[in-house]
């Protein structure tokens, strides 16, 4: 049976992860290639890393860090952050990415997603959404969960199925940081609109957060950052946890 | 040393670089020469059937590889190459395959449908194996149960004689195939963890 997917999401600014911490076993916290082996290592389905550097000139840094975790992991990689045109799949997909996440770059250019999905094939599109309840509907939010562009995100996420979009993440701004569980009422509403699979994100703090959003037959991953990298919730513990659940996990 | 044969379709970063962690040497192969002269061959690839049948036409390599093949070098096609293996594929239109495996290529979502699932197209993610040929000398490490990473819409059919491993996503999808030195894995060996290494090494060690 098709198992729930485990992902946790390392965000790398400048060739570092940020928010890396105390790992048994890891020498050095913020070095990217340890801490995928160390995730690898623990069960992690898959792994997503959001390159957040800034600056242009150190973007080579991202992609030789890539390269290093896919010599040495051997699980899916999503790669985001700064995906703008086809240029950008490209960089990633060389060295090493399976998927390649794109969020402000195509609401900037819907067009991106129907390009890259016809020259990569839809597996390799994953469109990823800050969404925010905005009186009794979801928004889309760009740059970084700053602005609201007005879109609604049930309508965003039809249009990027429909564009070739093959998986969608959805990162609940409401819910995020504030560790009550992940928004189970919006992605009710994804689930119910789209039949690619969705990536929950935003609100996880304890592994029953992630039971109840397995219950939403819909929901096919669960990504997280922080609750993984304080080692508030092992990966393995979470997944044996799940299973006993009830929920088919890869053990 | 291993010809990774490259037709344009798909991107071979993850292959090589499994095959490379496990101390393989392999070569990516655009030439009739580099088949002939390796000791195995690997059929990777992503897409669609037709588009990747046709790619693999004009590329000149048709021929020899089905040479090499019936000649008894170990062949191992990945996902759309393991496609590229069956006879025919039906995937916005029909087209030929190699037919170094009987059977053919069909659409998920109509016998998911008929079968009562409302299961998502593609299958994307991992699920487990069911061995249902123990002989199959490239699952000798392999175990039922064990999980790998699938990515797919279309699967095989009428394939019952090459059977070697199967999995359940509402209808039997074969996840391994075989026919003498000609294998086949629907999953992605290289994405599927130590599994997935596990058996590239037994196909390298062969």
């Amino acid at each position: 049976m098709l198992t729930k997917r485990i992902i946790p999401c390392l965000d790398i600014r400048d060739g570092r992860v940020v928010k890396g911490i105390n790992f048994l076993g890891v020498k050095d916290v913020a070095c990217p290639v340890e801490m995928a082996r160390f995730y690898n290592d623990s069960g992690a389905d898959e792994l997503v890393f959001y390159d957040i550097t800034a600056s242009f000139e150190n973007r080579p840094l991202f992609s030789g860090i890539l390269e290093q975790v896919a010599r040495q992991v051997f699980i899916p990689l999503t790669v985001g952050g700064s995906i703008n045109s086809l240029d950008d799949f490209d960089r990633v997909l060389k060295c090493g990415a399976d998927k390649v996440s794109v969020n402000t770059g195509a609401i900037k250019n819907p067009q991106l997603i129907a390009d890259a999905a016809k020259r990569y094939g839809d597996q390799c599109v994953v469109l990823s959404m800050d969404i925010k309840k905005v009186g009794n509907s979801y928004h889309i939010f760009a740059k970084g969960g700053r602005e609201d562009t007005g879109i609604e995100a049930l309508e965003w996420a039809a249009r990027g199925e429909a564009a070739g979009a093959g998986e969608i993440v959805a990162n609940s701004i409401d819910t995020d940081g504030v560790r009550g569980g992940f928004d189970l009422p919006l992605l009710q509403a994804l689930s119910a609109t789209v039949s690619i699979p969705i990536i929950a994100s935003g609100g996880a703090g304890k592994r029953q957060d992630f039971a109840e959003l397995f219950k939403l037959d819909g929901v096919d991953a669960g990504l997280a950052a922080s609750i993984f990298h304080l080692k508030e919730v092992d990966i393995k513990e979470l997944k044996q946890y799940l299973r006993e659940q009830g929920i088919s996990m890869r053990l | 040393m291993i010809a990774v044969i490259d037709y344009g379709v798909g991107n071979l970063f993850s292959l090589t670089s499994s095959l490379a962690y496990l101390g393989a040497e392999a070569e990516i192969s655009t030439t009739r020469e580099q088949l002939q002269q390796a000791d195995k061959i690997i059929l990777p690839g992503v897409g669609a059937f037709g588009d990747a049948a046709i790619k693999l036409r004009q590329s000149g390599l048709e021929d020899t590889l089905k040479e090499q093949a019936a000649a008894g070098k170990p062949l191992f096609g990945i996902c759309l190459g393991m496609q590229l293996l069956f006879e025919k594929g039906y995937e916005y239109g029909e087209y030929d395959g190699l037919g170094l495996i009987k059977g053919g290529i069909y659409p998920l979502t109509p016998d998911l449908r008929a079968a009562g699932f409302d299961y998502k197209v593609p299958q994307m993610g991992w699920n487990d194996i069911t061995i249902v040929a123990p002989d199959c000398p490239l699952l000798k490490s392999s175990k039922s149960g064990e999980y790998v990473y699938f990515v797919h819409s279309y699967y095989a059919k009428n394939c019952d004689e090459a059977l070697a491993a199967t999995c359940n996503y509402g209808v039997e999808v074969p996840a391994l195939v075989y026919s003498g030195n000609v294998f086949g894995a629907q999953f992605h060996p290289e994405k599927s963890g130590d599994v997935g290494l596990k058996i590239l090494k037994t196909f390298i060690d062969m």
